[in-house]
């Protein structure tokens, strides 16, 4: 029997042999042929460990720090750690209640596993990490981690220095994956401009981590590690009691004021009203205080100081005068018969005096502030009979806008700066068909009708009188710590001195230098008159107008005023914008004044104290704001239910238009009847959308036994 | 004393006993890899029975002992007191149902003071013997069926015992007898059938069944068309066609579907589509398995997690690999279970390719030599047994591997003198060394 099987024993070894080839055929294969295992096993085991640096600082004129780096702490927990637990008393001292605590140990499980720590609050409030401190041995399982934050000591600057936040997928993708989930980032104002100088570099450790993501080790014993460079500080023109002062004398109001030093083009002051605490973006209720703020209709966080649109009224009329001039279409001793009107046009353009020969030449009709004057000095600009047509000296005119800064960025070193607006030979054409005179825009001559400018745009515009015809690009940062040959170059357009309209002769330039002293000695603007120091400056008082209920409703005048100081050696050019509150020499011009005083005497004066005084305690808020508010309210909570009573709707709200696939239709039957009592609108905040979405889908998994959706 | 030693070492086959010590001490360096923590004493470690380790690497002191006494037994005494031990085997799996202890969800170990003791394991051994003594009676015709019969239900009582203890992988293992029978005259037949359903089974896994019971049906059809001639003789041969035909489109439209709703448990679908490489039909999807998953909607599947470490381990290891203690994979516990069933990726990982394959080198070389040995005895006993040690350890060497490297289905099986685990090294010592003890009597006729 054996011996008739004997070859059986070969067939066995033949199986066992192809077996094990076969084995050895896949350890080839796996080990030899395919090399991503040995990349998959690396992503398994090495963590890259992201050591943030330090940010910059930002510097005013003075080396005060306008902005500065703190410690706050984050609550971080390791689930798998809290054992023997006191967790009422632990949700006492958060001021949390149980269920709550529940929620976020689970969130935390979900997004991190139970071994390794999560947030559990993040940025606590120093009162709340005192007492945890105290009570810590009582807590496993949490413990307190270091967070650096911004934090202003001066309370001030919030508009010009943006703020930071972690990155959000569309940084992530648009620094082309340089930024990481987690990581901070500028997003507004120099914050966002010098970022790459702020920021400093990261330093990265490479960390070995086991199968639940806990570290246990360096990689290679730290070979590749690189070590964290601080951020570089920025020092900037910036001055910070002139910031303060400002920021004070906007409270409740709606405007916006900027300060330039002309020499250099150093801004040394940018407040825009209403304004914010900028330590309400950092620390515990940074995102509380982030929507309150965005859900304003006086819309806080815009920067009026650049995006502000104002019709430059009055302030307008040096400019005006000088295009004149220089066009030749006028000399400083041309005068025009003013009564009280233009009525040139066929229709009258009013005029605050009435004859006098108050604008018998230049000087008198720029203190004098004549409308009349002015109008007839734009047509005739316009008119020019040496361009050849009304329409290329309208070209021409624009073209001296442009150069004043007016209807073209600028560039200064903040994002998203507006350009104000001068209107174009098309937009004209557009409107009126092609037949239009330079009466038709009548009303540019004092700076109304389509012209819009920022108090930026008006401030450089100041500059570029003061200085005779030149001006550096405004901007806020002087000089970068250690700086590099790349640092140079960002900075080199604010060292560029921009000569645009040297050609100007000097007389011309006088005239209206000598026209804008006289504002203040004996024109409209004598409210601005510092004792000791010649003061060149122009009021304004724009007209203005808004759409509420459907109706087009005139507002009361825009405050609006420049000025420079000294006239003979002007260092310091401010342009004023108070929205709303009436005479230019009521509102905007004392505040000029104080600031003026403030930047050349470093004191103010008992006059200027007791405006300060009166100017900080008034309240210019604008009365139709609080119904745009309630109207604005009212709509966002008519959306909100809309969405909340159509639960299909809200799916598709939150997962970007993708439906769901089956909903029960008796389900959302019932959601319907549940409305009404939640209809009443409520404050929402970012997080109601998340808390309504988990409320709603308890009531999408009505299964019976056996296992079909009702 | 001198003439004993002698005696002892009469005939014993060195080769054999030389890769048994070269695979245990793999092994011990495996488990070291795998348990050690940076920074301990190694020496005063390996002595203090603390770690892992060190309890295997007195697990291996046990075994040699254990391996020396078998050796000092009378050969004589295997074959007297198989079927006593087969009934000692069966007697111990009945005893672990009223006195488990339960322990990672197997009902297969009993618990005796500090030490757990898997039945099971030890019944590899009894089976093998008593195996062997059936085979070798004398009187025996195996070419009857009844005597076949008989073999097969000595094979499959600790089987059947073992599966209702949970431990289909185990149970599995005693399949490998067959290959013993095979070798003593079972119909070759047999075994073609049983690969063919296995075969089918698999098609019904990776095809639509309507597909493949076009397939099933078009090769019928074309046996038809080939053999009708024969058919015109012998009308029977069509109806046995058809038969067949039917009974591999039952299995595959009612049998496999019936095995795994009804009879395979929810880790043992897992197990077996993660190694495919497909998803579970929704219809195999039983009660509270597969928790779905909140992110991608499938159902979460930790067979496939373990296969896929797994892989990355071997695979990662590259030709050379990364050396003891340096695979992260295994380092810091990317792969579960990796001192037991998946000791084979410290292997993998730390050795590389080149590693690896002396490994297996290692045990076809084993393998080959109990072959080679029972091939040389005058006794059908110790032939039979020889052919049931290597029966044993091809199926756990192939399982094993081939599952580490994503062949085969998961089944908890430990890699032959290798993975952590006292029961199982001393079951193969037991197994090993009574083959060198009965090797070294070969010119006796044992019964």
């Amino acid at each position: 029997m054996s011996v008739f099987n004997k070859s059986r024993s070969y067939i066995i070894r033949i199986i066992f042999l192809s077996v094990f080839i076969i084995i050895i055929a896949q350890l080839a294969n796996l080990q030899l042929v395919s090399n991503k295992y040995l990349e998959l096993a690396k992503n398994n085991a090495v963590f890259e460990k992201i050591i943030y640096p330090e940010r910059g600082i930002i510097f005013d004129r003075n080396g005060k720090a306008v902005l500065n780096n703190t410690i706050m702490f984050d609550l971080m927990v390791t689930p798998a750690e809290v054992k023997n637990f006191d967790t009422t008393a632990f949700c006492s001292l958060m001021q949390i209640d149980t269920a709550e605590f529940r929620a976020r140990i689970i969130t935390a499980i979900i997004k991190n596993s139970r071994v390794r720590p999560s947030i559990f609050h993040s940025l606590l409030t120093p009162e709340m990490q005192a007492r945890f401190e105290e009570n810590s041995w009582r807590f496993p399982g949490f413990v307190l981690q270091q967070r650096p934050v911004r934090t202003y000591p001066y309370n001030v600057g919030a508009h010009i220095l943006g703020y930071i936040s972690e990155v959000d997928a569309k940084d992530i993708e648009r620094s082309g994956n340089f930024y990481r989930m987690g990581d901070y980032v500028g997003k507004n104002g120099l914050e966002y401009t010098y970022e790459k100088v702020l920021m400093g570099q990261r330093g990265v450790q490479y960390m070995i981590k086991d199968n639940r993501n806990r570290l246990v080790g360096h990689y290679e014993n730290g070979e590749f590690d690189t070590t964290a460079v601080a951020g570089r500080g920025l020092k900037t023109h910036l001055d910070v009691e002139l910031q303060v002062l400002a920021e004070k004398l906007l409270k409740d109001k709606v405007g916006s004021v900027v300060a330039l030093d002309p020499r250099t083009g150093g801004i040394l002051a940018m407040a825009s009203g209403p304004v914010f605490n900028p330590n309400d973006l950092t620390g515990p209720d940074k995102n509380a205080n982030y929507a309150k703020l965005l859900l304003n209709v006086r819309a806080p966080l815009l920067n009026r100081g650049i995006k502000g649109r104002y019709p430059p009224g009055s302030t307008f009329k040096p400019l005006g005068g000088l295009v004149a001039l220089d066009e030749g279409v006028i000399t400083p001793s041309y005068g025009y018969p003013c009564g009280g009107g233009y009525y040139a046009c066929g229709r009258r353009v009013g005029c605050t005096h009435a004859g006098g020969g108050h604008a018998a030449n230049l000087r008198l009709a720029i203190a004098n502030s004549c409308n009349s004057y002015f109008v007839q000095v734009y047509r005739m600009a316009v008119d020019n009979p040496r361009a050849g047509s009304m329409r290329k000296g309208f070209e021409d005119w624009m073209d001296y806008m442009h150069k004043f800064g007016l209807g073209v960025r600028l560039g200064v070193d903040l994002p998203s700066e507006d350009k104000g607006n001068i209107p174009s030979v098309a937009t004209y054409d557009k409107e009126y068909r092609g037949s239009w005179t330079s009466c038709t825009n009548l009303t540019l001559g004092i700076g109304q009708d389509k012209m819009l400018a920022t108090p930026l745009q008006l401030a450089n515009a100041m500059s570029i009188i003061a200085n005779k015809g030149y001006y550096y690009i405004p901007h806020f940062v002087d000089s970068i710590d250690g700086e590099t040959a790349a640092d140079a170059r960002i900075l080199a357009k604010y060292r560029e001195k921009h000569a645009v309209l040297t050609h100007i002769s000097d007389t011309a330039y006088n005239a209206i230098i000598n026209g804008m002293n006289d504002v203040v000695t004996r024109g409209t603007a004598r409210v601005a008159m510092i004792p000791g120091i010649n003061v060149c400056a122009k009021t304004g008082t724009a007209e203005n107008y808004t759409i509420l209920d459907r109706k087009r409703i005139k507002l009361k005048d825009n405050s609006m005023f420049v000025c420079f100081a000294p006239k003979e050696n002007p260092k310091i050019a401010i342009a004023v914008a108070v929205e709303n509150a009436g005479y230019g020499a009521t509102w905007a011009g004392p505040i000029a004044r104080i600031l003026m005083e403030k930047y050349l005497l470093d004191s103010l004066t008992n006059k200027s104290k007791a405006d300060f005084e009166r100017i900080s305690n008034t309240n210019l808020m604008p009365a139709y704001y609080n119904r745009l508010q309630y109207i604005t309210d009212s709509a966002r909570a008519e959306q909100w239910a809309k969405i909340r009573r159509d639960s299909t709707q809200l799916l598709r709200y939150l997962k970007k238009g993708a439906a769901p696939k089956a909903i029960p239709k008796k389900d959302s039957a019932q959601a319907r009847d549940r409305k009404p009592q939640d209809q009443k609108p409520k404050q929402k905040k970012p997080s109601a959308l998340v808390a309504l979405f988990t409320d709603d889908r308890k009531y999408y998994r009505p299964v019976t036994a056996s296992g079909e959706i009702i | 004393m001198s003439q004993k030693k002698a005696e002892i070492s009469k005939g014993v086959d060195y080769i054999l006993i030389v890769v048994y010590l070269i695979l245990v001490c793999t092994g011990l360096m495996a488990v070291f890899g795998v348990t050690y923590t940076e920074g301990d004493p190694v020496v005063q470690t390996f002595l203090g029975f603390k770690t892992d380790y060190s309890r295997q690497f007195y697990y291996a002191c046990i075994s040699l002992v254990l391996g020396l006494f078998i050796l000092l037994t009378d050969s004589k005494f295997f074959p007297a007191t198989a079927n006593l031990w087969y009934a000692g085997g069966i007697l111990l799996l009945l005893l672990v149902f009223p006195f488990h202890s339960a322990v990672k969800g197997t009902e297969s170990i009993i618990r005796v003071g500090g030490f757990q003791f898997q039945p099971a394991e030890f019944c590899k051994v009894t089976v093998a013997l008593t195996l062997a003594k059936y085979l070798s009676n004398p009187e025996l015709d195996f070419s009857r069926t009844r005597s076949q019969l008989i073999a097969t239900a000595i094979v499959l009582a600790p089987a059947v015992l073992t599966v209702f203890q949970k431990e289909t992988g185990l149970a599995l293992v005693f399949c490998s007898f067959f290959f013993v029978m095979y070798r003593e005259g079972l119909p070759a037949i047999i075994l073609v059938i049983g690969f063919a359903i296995a075969a089918l089974v698999v098609a019904t896994l990776l095809l639509d069944k309507n597909v493949l019971a076009i397939i099933l049906t078009v090769i019928a059809g074309l046996v038809v068309l080939f053999s009708l001639r024969q058919i015109k003789k012998n009308k029977t041969l069509l109806l046995k066609i058809i038969l067949v035909w039917a009974l591999c489109v039952g299995i595959q439209r009612f049998g496999v579907p019936f095995l795994f709703e009804h009879v395979l448990g929810k880790h043992q679908v897992e197990r077996i589509y993660s190694t495919i490489g497909k998803e579970i039909p929704q219809e195999y999807l039983k009660g509270n398995m597969g928790e779905i998953n909140a992110k991608t909607g499938k159902q979460s599947n930790t067979a496939d997690y373990n296969v896929k470490q797994s892989k990355i381990a071997v695979g990662s290891g590259g030709l050379m690999g990364k050396g003891l203690l340096s695979g992260t994979q295994t380092r810091y516990g990317f792969v579960p279970e990796q001192r037991t069933d998946f000791i084979f990726d410290t292997i993998g990982e730390g050795f590389g390719f080149v590693g690896s394959v002396i490994l297996m080198g290692l045990y076809i070389l084993l393998l080959f030599r109990i072959i080679r040995i029972a091939e040389r005895q005058r006794s059908t006993f110790s032939r039979c047994y020889a052919y049931g040690v290597a029966s044993v350890f091809f199926f756990h060497i192939a399982v094993n591997v081939a599952m580490t490297i994503g062949l085969a289905p998961v089944i908890g099986i430990p890699l032959p003198l290798i993975s952590y685990g006292g029961t199982s090294l001393l079951t193969f010592t037991i197994l090993l060394f009574i083959l060198i003890r009965l090797d070294a009597d070969r010119q006796m006729v044992l019964r």
